[in-house]
């Protein structure tokens, strides 16, 4: 490095104006449907996912509706069966997946001073196919074909001998298009991640929400492909009569659960620990110092990581399987307690050591602290074998994963969205509307979901449409369900916020909160090559330490080039070309989308499929145009 | 102002191996399709703890003929492989191009070299649950030689004919990543269903 005249500002202007030309998305229809900006895709992203969480939320009020009372006549058990099939679907594979990876795509090239994700088409390619398979399911639903062996789709129920007609096959074909979208975000995330941070940022100074999406991404890579393999499987038994899940021809009922679970629960912690980025990042910054014990912090997101592949068979302990095998499984439930401990205990000391200044998203990060702690200590009940036996598939598990996935994950995203607004809109949400929607939202969750402990206790199953008055549950069923209402009120009053700060909130600013990552020292809403000048770091907290950070210089302006530096040490490696906004990306999603859904009827889809891609991914690769990677300079 | 600027106009725009970010790419990929083919595998072990005999009776194990022909054409077209991996690194066009030739030509006798395999597993998919997890296995990797052949075939029609840019080297070269777990992976396909049947 060296100290000379930084680039004056006739220079920076300049070079800003030679980069908005070179990464600008092109205009109108054409230019929305080609771009391959990663703001522009995560932000789709991010709202599509929220308006598959409304829908399966509307799912989940109908069902406390008719929950609210016992022999309720509202809904009839076929209605209820997809209803709470396609909310746990939704939910887990058009929501809480997606929405994390969004977050991710949008913060981590900011976050590590890039200007784009590693792979800018496929990323937009994972968006459509996400946005096909979400379609397929719901448009399915609203034709009364809505899958209803619920999100787990266990057979022999699920199989052809129990489950006629198409509801499962568009489960299964579903599954297809969320896989694929989930496989290219975790390979994006990983990616860029790994090779395009600046100089400077080595892998012990990365934020802890990058390595969350770090840890997380590669999850997904190990973990997504057992349930695209599972409901592959479950297809061909369905279509092509094959016997993987039909024990009369030596197939196995169990083999689809491990499938299944085998990728189920790393899912579980695929959606928890980009949420716990989120709380070490919102208490850091409202805590206003760095996180208290950041190796133990990466190690407990590495070890969770690792412990998240070696718990599935919890999900199974009342199959009947060997005792030495439950007891394993048992400990190493337990185990996971450990590195989650961990990280409350650095959050707590973070608050205690720090100088904290209370925002509205902070609290939601507070609320999660509260909720995740619940839900993970009826998590080590539920481990052991004795217990889970008795609570299994009782309102005590719902209560539990509730507990978990929306206090542990969905709070943390809620405070995550306040707080990077301003970030992607340029203004403030409203603090009071914030501070409401967190209490409101926190008192109808405690009031829906603490009822359901006590409720799987007393006995009453998952998944019944009603209950007889002579079983007692009628209070805690009417308690939830009038919870149920005030959580919607919450979501309500969170939404008007989102939806009046683009337009009315007061400008932001480059750094509103004070906070110490590379995204705050953007404009706000940032360019679409986010940095003028790539930083140079020197600490985990740059914005902290290094206020007016060194610059990269050199990097072409007339074309879209980045920065790839060493995956360890983030050193300069070498200048990059990255692709720009294409069609392709879209037909070739259309095309495997046209292919996976006649495949739902008939076999040949696959290779109706399998031409449309041939065709849409050599117009892809196939080059056109002058090539931009011969710089003059190369050759002489 | 003065400010500290790190300037990386020298740097190189065209890198092979781990400094390229689309080598990781592959890796990911392939550590995708790695885990979905273990997975297989796992199933495959699985349901034979549900069959007394393995294959069941009326079902003969598959003939190893076709099967083990594909292994010889499968690792020898690692060395082929090799050579256009080698030119590429080199900017080697005509060498390149020669050899990938040769992969696709080897790729092509893997390929017709399937239909035996296929009638050597002596069941049908429907005809139990080892048919099932045979033929999916086969066919899951079959799907990879195809696909993968058609990656070459473009390659090689991009550096015969195509309007080259540096870069596609970095292309052919982690294409050829990719065929080496295509063919480094039938030795575990070809234990599995060919060897299995007989040894487990």
């Amino acid at each position: 490095m060296s100290v000379v005249a930084a680039p004056d500002r006739d220079g920076e202007a300049h070079d800003r104006a030679a980069l908005a030309l070179t990464w600008a998305t092109p205009r109108g229809l054409r230019g929305w449907l080609s771009t391959a900006n990663h703001k522009a895709v995560a932000t789709r992203y991010v709202v599509s996912a929220f308006v598959f969480f409304a829908l399966a939320g509307v799912l989940a009020l109908i069902m406390r509706l008719q929950l609210a009372w016992p022999e309720s006549r509202l809904i009839g058990p076929d209605l209820y069966n997809q209803i709470f099939t396609v909310h746990g679907s939704t939910m887990m594979f058009l929501f809480a997946v997606p929405v994390m990876e969004a977050m991710g795509i949008y913060l981590v090239p900011l976050m590590i001073g890039t200007r784009n994700v590693a792979f800018p088409r496929m990323n937009a390619f994972g968006y459509w196919t996400y946005l096909i398979g979400g379609g397929l399911l719901w448009i399915a639903f609203l034709l009364n074909v809505g899958p209803d062996t619920g999100w787990f789709s266990y057979v022999p129920l699920a199989g052809p001998a129990y489950a006629a007609g198409k509801r499962v096959d568009i489960w299964a074909q579903m599954i297809t298009f969320t896989e694929i979208a989930a496989l290219v975000a975790g390979v994006e995330i990983v990616v860029t991640t790994l090779k395009f941070r600046c100089p400077g940022m080595s892998l012990n100074r990365i934020p802890l929400l990058v390595w969350a999406m770090l840890v997380m991404a590669l999850m997904v890579i190990f973990a997504m492909p057992a349930i695209m393999i599972a409901s592959t499987m479950l297809a061909m038994d369905r279509l092509v009569d094959t016997h993987f899940f039909n024990p009369a021809e030596g197939g196995d009922v169990l083999l689809w659960q491990h499938l299944f679970w085998f990728f189920g629960h790393p899912e579980v912690y695929i959606i928890f620990v980009p949420a716990t980025g989120f709380v070490s990042s919102l208490i850091t910054a409202f805590a206003r110092r760095p996180i208290f014990g950041y190796p133990a912090m990466v190690l407990a997101l590495i070890s969770t990581g690792f412990l998240g592949f070696g718990l599935w068979v919890h999900h199974m302990f009342a199959t009947g399987l060997p005792q030495l095998g439950e007891s394993f499984f048992t400990a190493a439930s337990m185990m996971i307690a450990i590195p989650s401990g961990i990280q409350v205990f650095c959050w707590l000391a973070t608050l205690r050591s720090g100088r904290i200044v209370v925002r509205a998203p902070l609290l939601f990060a507070l609320g999660f602290i509260a909720l995740f702690v619940l839900g993970g200590l009826t998590g080590v009940m539920v481990a052991a074998v004795p217990f889970d036996l008795q609570a299994h598939d009782t309102y005590f598990v719902v209560a539990h994963f509730h507990y978990v996935l929306v206090g542990g994950a969905v709070f943390p995203l809620l405070g995550a969205i306040l707080f990077w607004l301003p970030k992607m809109t340029g203004r403030m949400p409203s603090e009071s509307l914030g501070r409401w929607s967190f209490a409101v939202l926190f008192v109808g969750f405690n009031l829906t979901f603490f009822p359901m402990h006590r409720l799987g206790l007393a006995g009453m199953p998952r998944r019944v449409y009603t209950y007889l008055a002579q079983t007692g549950w009628a209070g805690g069923n009417l308690l939830a369900s009038a919870g149920a209402g005030v959580m919607a009120v919450g979501v309500l009053l969170f939404a008007a916020n989102i939806a009046w700060t683009p337009g009315r909130g007061t400008p932001a600013g480059a750094d509103p909160w004070g906070a110490d990552t590379l995204e705050w020292s953007v404009p706000s809403p940032p360019p679409a090559y986010n940095f003028v000048y790539l930083p140079v770091v020197e600490s985990r907290t740059p914005l902290w330490t290094t206020p007016t950070p060194a610059v990269v210089t050199g990097l072409r302006t007339d074309v879209p080039e980045v920065l790839v530096t060493d995956a360890i040490d983030a050193t300069p490696d070498h200048r990059h070309v990255l692709d720009g906004p294409s069609m392709w990306p879209l037909l070739t999603a259309l095309a495997s989308g046209i292919g996976v859904i006649v495949a739902i009827f008939t076999p040949w889809g696959v290779t109706l499929g399998a031409v449309l891609l041939l065709i849409t991914l050599t117009g892809w690769f196939w080059p056109r145009g002058v090539p931009v990677s011969d710089t003059a300079r190369e050759r002489a | 102002m003065r400010r500290a600027t790190l300037d990386v106009s020298a740097l190189p725009s065209l890198v092979f191996g781990a400094r390229a970010p689309i080598w990781w790419g592959v890796v990911g990929l392939l550590l995708i399709e790695g885990t979905a083919l273990a997975l297989v595998a796992a199933a495959y072990l699985y349901l034979r703890l549900n069959f007394e005999a393995w294959p069941p009776p009326g079902t003969p194990p598959p003939r190893l003929g076709a099967a083990t022909a594909d292994l010889v054409v499968l690792l020898a077209s690692v060395l082929p492989m090799a050579l256009v991996d080698r030119a590429a690194r080199r900017e080697a066009r005509r060498p390149a191009w020669l050899a990938l030739l040769v992969v696709i030509a080897l790729g092509a006798v893997s390929l017709a070299l399937r239909i035996p395999e296929f009638h050597a597993l002596g069941c049908r998919w429907d005809s139990h649950a080892y048919g099932s997890v045979v033929w999916t296995t086969l066919g899951m990797h079959t799907a990879h030689v195809l696909t993968s052949t058609v990656e070459n075939v473009l390659l090689a029609a991009l550096l015969l004919a195509g309007p080259l840019e540096r870069k596609h080297y970095v292309d052919v070269h982690v294409n050829a990543l990719y065929w080496y777990f295509v063919a480094g992976t039938w030795t575990l396909v070809y234990a599995l269903v060919f060897l299995g049947a007989r040894w487990l």
